[in-house]
């Protein structure tokens, strides 16, 4: 039996945050009624020109800078030519020969905690097409062009991972890489961060490249994992029982976990590239670059050294908030209006993580600003509510019922200290239960946590379980 | 009224001689009673022309008149113009009415200037004898059995017959000035990104050129001076200063160094066309010019290396009439393909269906490093010849066709030779420079011109030469007998 080794490389679109079209100034905004966000350029009529969007010229080269590329000045838009409905011009304005952003590498980090190297070949500008709408309308199809014109980045990978895992771990260090930069949103269910995968299986040792495959628009980090799984054993599967695999794009359905081939070309693709000249070949000076060098923000590797050092957290909960710019952010502007690091890191990946969660909220607009958490966490660090208490009081500021400090008085969810009340209570739990009382003092130690719950319950859950073991043991022995 | 220049007309408006109104209602008279014959109109807009003067009277009267306000003028049917449809010539566009206007429509009509309607033209702008519109060929105001020239054959033909003092048109290979010499009319291509192309329906982008044709040098002068300039909507507009062009054009001619190249005056120069191009060069002589002899050696190659270009971005530009969104849709397509197919069957015609053949085969895998990418370098090689030329002289002069107006009919059948008819034109586009067209002697009572090509934004010198030239001609001034 020979041993089959894994090629996979990854064609990552992520859409661009501009506020306007690549070449028009029509809105990106997604979720529009159909055809609203679609201007004469979007909709290709006779004699209108395309005019770049300088920011996603920025945003490119912030991506190129931030993964060590070379920026490509100048770089030029290719018209990639077909027919299609939801291709307006008869073309795709794309970059060719001479993409924006050439080479630079990412690091990804595995399960096991070792690191790889994966390179990138480039990434390129291009524009989306609309969207075809098949139901509804009778039997016919009609054509949205909102999408038409929106900003895309392609990033494109050497084939060099050689597992799933390697994939979906590369898929998630450029996911932390764009959003941290800020150049796109990262929201995979609205496709704003989709990749194609392409994978083929050779003999180790061997160095051609075996046949691949592509799978197309995958949107989730689990499924490009899975549906590469799976290709990766019907490919071995066909090669073992001697069957050829063919060049094919594939298709991954999540519901059967299978993979099967999308619609097969009759005849091979022509595009007739050719340089674009309706635009000029985009020149980034050198001073912008240094501008934007200068500018860029820290990467979620650095950030999470950062968060490591200066707030002395775990590695892991370190890990979980660089896994987003928005969690990162939130945790330190959570310390920063006067939380302690590591109540902050363990609530806000625990309680609030699970708030969002049910509430399928995204950190961007949360209903409990960081300055509000943070008045929170310190009357948890001070004592003066218990957890239980907290998060009880967490459930009601994420209802919008009002600040901490308002919610513990409202509710009466203040911790009861040393005082009348918690001696009352200790006293009538002793008096109450006198068998347990003869066996602890006859050195059945584990009975004080049965007398604290007690207290406890007496309480209402208000008291502070600490002290009121403190006291509990101080009677008991004193008795 | 009609024999006068523009700026002739645009006095008598300022002096209250006439007013818009009248001067609008005269021209619509005129294609009324003239058209018919000529078909230099595909839609003329007479009650919104006649508003449009209205407007210009009452901006008179309060005082805020332009030196062009109220002047009409006719628009090459390229022109994307808000609320009046812009066919292009073609049968694909014969229902499109586009929703806004062309930054050169906008311009002018901002100027004050009133739109008497869109001209006649070749296909999108394929053609070199205006017998490749959907509307029917343009006649030659001077001999009705004889093409106009293309594809601004309509403008050509208007503003020779008089039925608009002046017209906007496009110069891809020549479709300005060979039109301007066969029909006796002054017609200027202007730098590449001189004018704005947006809303200019597309042909081959690299190459495309807004312009205009009218009766003199002057009268082009003073519709670039509105025309030109810098154009946001549009990538390839330059950002360079636009002079005063009819204060610059009086510099004068002494001292100026005219280049004659070698190659322009080869065998294929009619050498009844010749005389007259000679004749136009020893006035400039005479006038204190010195004559200097040069070479641009890679000139045979401008045509084909044209028609490769031009037809590559032809193929991808009019990929967009598919049917789907605005302009001819075939009738119960069967699918998507059918949709595709029937639909530009039937939306083009015979010529522009060729020329995305060709275009098409070009850029095809295999064969785009042979075709298209060398055509690229010969164009550099031309741009680098005229620029080693533009050291030794301030201008070139040539022919602009090497043939007279041939009789229509003649060569639809040899698209190869229709194609030749150009090369004295192209390489001016394939360069990017100004180019402008001026009437000389005419030849057995049949207009030729003259071509002079300048450097790069150099417009005003070559209307400074052409304005030299017609002080002292009156070529320009000749209208023919029948409009006459």
């Amino acid at each position: 039996m020979s041993e089959w080794e894994t090629v996979i490389g990854l064609e990552i679109h992520t859409q661009l945050s501009t506020q306007s079209k690549l070449f028009s100034a029509a809105s990106t905004q997604y979720g529009a009624e159909p055809n609203r966000q679609a201007c004469g350029i979007d909709l290709a009529l006779p004699g209108v020109l395309p005019v770049v969007n300088r920011e996603a010229i920025r945003m490119a080269v912030m991506f190129g800078l931030a993964v060590g590329a070379k920026i490509r000045t100048p770089c030029v838009f290719a018209r990639k030519n077909y027919f299609y409905p939801d291709l307006p011009r008869g073309y795709q304005i794309s970059q060719y020969e001479l993409p924006i952003v050439e080479g630079g590498s990412v690091e990804i980090e595995l399960q096991d905690g070792s690191h790889r190297q994966i390179e990138l070949t480039r990434a390129h500008l291009e524009e989306d097409a609309g969207k075809l709408l098949h139901e509804g309308y009778a039997g016919e199809s009609a054509v949205d062009l909102n999408r038409a014109g929106v900003p895309l980045m392609e990033i494109v990978s050497e084939p060099q991972m050689r597992s799933p895992e390697e994939a979906s771990a590369y898929m998630r260090t450029l996911h932390g890489i764009v959003t941290f930069l800020g150049i796109c949103d990262g929201n995979m269910e609205q496709g704003s961060f989709r990749c194609d995968a392409n994978i083929s299986m050779r003999q180790k040792g061997e160095k051609e490249l075996g046949v691949k495959v592509e799978l197309k628009n995958i949107n989730s980090f689990r499924f490009v994992e899975r549906a590469l799984r799976y290709e990766q054993q019907r490919q071995v599967d066909a090669l073992e029982s001697g069957k050829p695999i063919i060049q094919e794009t594939r298709q991954y359905d999540p519901g059967t976990d299978r993979t099967r081939p999308m619609r097969i070309k009759e005849y091979a693709d022509d595009y007739r590239y050719f340089p674009d000249p309706d635009l000029l070949p985009v020149v980034v000076d050198e001073s912008v670059q240094a501008e934007l060098a200068e500018s860029l923000p820290e990467l979620p590797q650095a950030r999470r050294t950062r968060l490591i050092e200066q707030y002395a957290l775990s590695a892991d909960l370190a890990a979980v908030l660089v896994q987003s710019r928005q969690w990162a952010d939130y945790f330190e502007a959570t310390v920063e209006a006067g939380a302690g690091a590591s109540t902050a890191a363990r609530w806000i990946t625990g309680e609030v993580f699970a708030w969002m969660h049910k509430e399928s909220t995204e950190l961007i607009e949360p209903p409990v600003s960081a300055n509000s958490l943070a008045q929170l966490l310190k009357c948890i660090d001070s004592g003066v509510v218990s957890n239980s208490a907290a998060k009880e009081a967490l459930a009601a500021m994420w209802k919008g019922e009002g600040e901490a400090e308002e919610i513990i008085e409202a509710r009466g969810l203040r911790q009861v200290g040393a005082g009348a009340d918690l001696d009352q209570w200790v006293d009538q739990v002793i008096e109450a239960h006198p068998d347990e009382v003869e066996q602890y003092r006859g050195g059945k130690d584990r009975l004080l946590g049965f007398f604290v719950g007690q207290v406890m319950k007496a309480s209402g859950g208000k008291a502070d379980p600490k002290q009121v073991s403190e006291q509990l043991r101080t009677k008991l022995q004193s008795g | 009224m009609h024999e006068q220049t523009l700026l002739e007309q645009a006095q008598a408006l300022q002096d209250g001689e006439v007013s818009s109104v009248e001067l609008t209602q005269f021209y619509l008279n005129r294609i009324q009673a003239h058209d018919e014959s000529l078909n230099s109109f595909v839609t003329v807009t007479g009650a919104q022309a006649l508003a449009q003067a209205e407007a210009a009277d009452r901006a008179r009267s309060a005082g805020e008149a332009g030196p062009l306000t109220g002047v009409p003028l006719a628009h090459k049917d390229i022109f994307c113009t808000r609320g009046v449809r812009t066919t292009c010539g073609s049968r694909m566009l014969d229902n499109f009415v586009s929703p806004y206007d062309a930054t050169v429509v906008e311009r002018l009509q901002a100027a004050g200037m009133v739109m008497l309607g869109k001209t006649n033209m070749d296909e999108f702008a394929m053609g070199s004898s205006n017998e490749n519109s959907y509307y029917g060929p343009v006649h030659n105001p001077w001999d009705p059995e004889r093409v106009p020239g293309g594809s601004s054959g309509g403008s050509a033909a208007a503003v020779a017959s008089r039925l608009a003092p002046a017209a906007t048109a496009t110069d891809t290979g020549g479709s300005i000035r060979q039109p301007a010499t066969f029909c006796g009319v002054t017609g200027l291509k202007p730098t590449y990104g001189r004018v704005s192309r947006f809303g200019m329906v597309a042909y081959a982008s690299s190459l495309d050129q807004g312009g205009m044709l009218g009766v003199s040098a002057e009268d082009c002068a003073a519709l670039l001076g509105t025309m030109a300039g810098f154009d946001s909507r549009d990538s390839t507009s330059v950002d360079h200063p636009v002079p005063d062009y009819q204060e610059e054009l009086k510099q004068p001619v002494d001292g100026l160094r005219l280049g004659l190249p070698k190659e322009f005056f080869d065998d294929r120069l009619d050498a009844r066309i010749r005389a007259s191009v000679e004749e136009a060069v020893a006035a400039w002589e005479g006038q204190g010019a010195q004559l200097v002899e040069i070479s641009l050696p890679n000139l045979p190659l401008a045509t084909p290396a044209y028609y490769v270009i031009a037809s590559a971005e032809c193929s991808s530009n009019l990929a967009r009439y598919d049917g789907v969104r605005y302009g001819h849709r075939c009738a119960d397509p069967e699918d998507l393909e059918d949709l595709f197919c029937r639909s530009r069957e039937e939306g083009f015609g015979a010529e522009v269906r060729r020329r995305i053949m060709i275009g098409t085969y070009a850029l095809s895998a295999g064969y785009r490093e042979a075709y298209y990418d060398r055509a690229r370098r010969v164009r550099q090689l031309i741009r680098r010849d005229f620029q080693q030329a533009f050291e030794k002289v301030d201008a070139i002069v040539a022919p602009v066709s090497p043939v007279l107006p041939f009789r229509l009919g003649e060569k639809t059948q040899d698209p190869v030779a229709m194609y030749l008819i150009d090369c004295y034109t192209i390489p001016v586009n394939l360069a990017g420079l100004p180019g402008l067209s001026l009437p000389a002697r005419p030849v057995d009572g049949l207009p030729t011109g003259v071509q002079l090509i300048g450097n790069y934004f150099d417009e005003a010198r070559l209307l400074g030469l052409g304005a030299a030239w017609q002080r002292e001609t009156d070529w320009h001034r000749q209208v023919p007998p029948e409009f006459a």
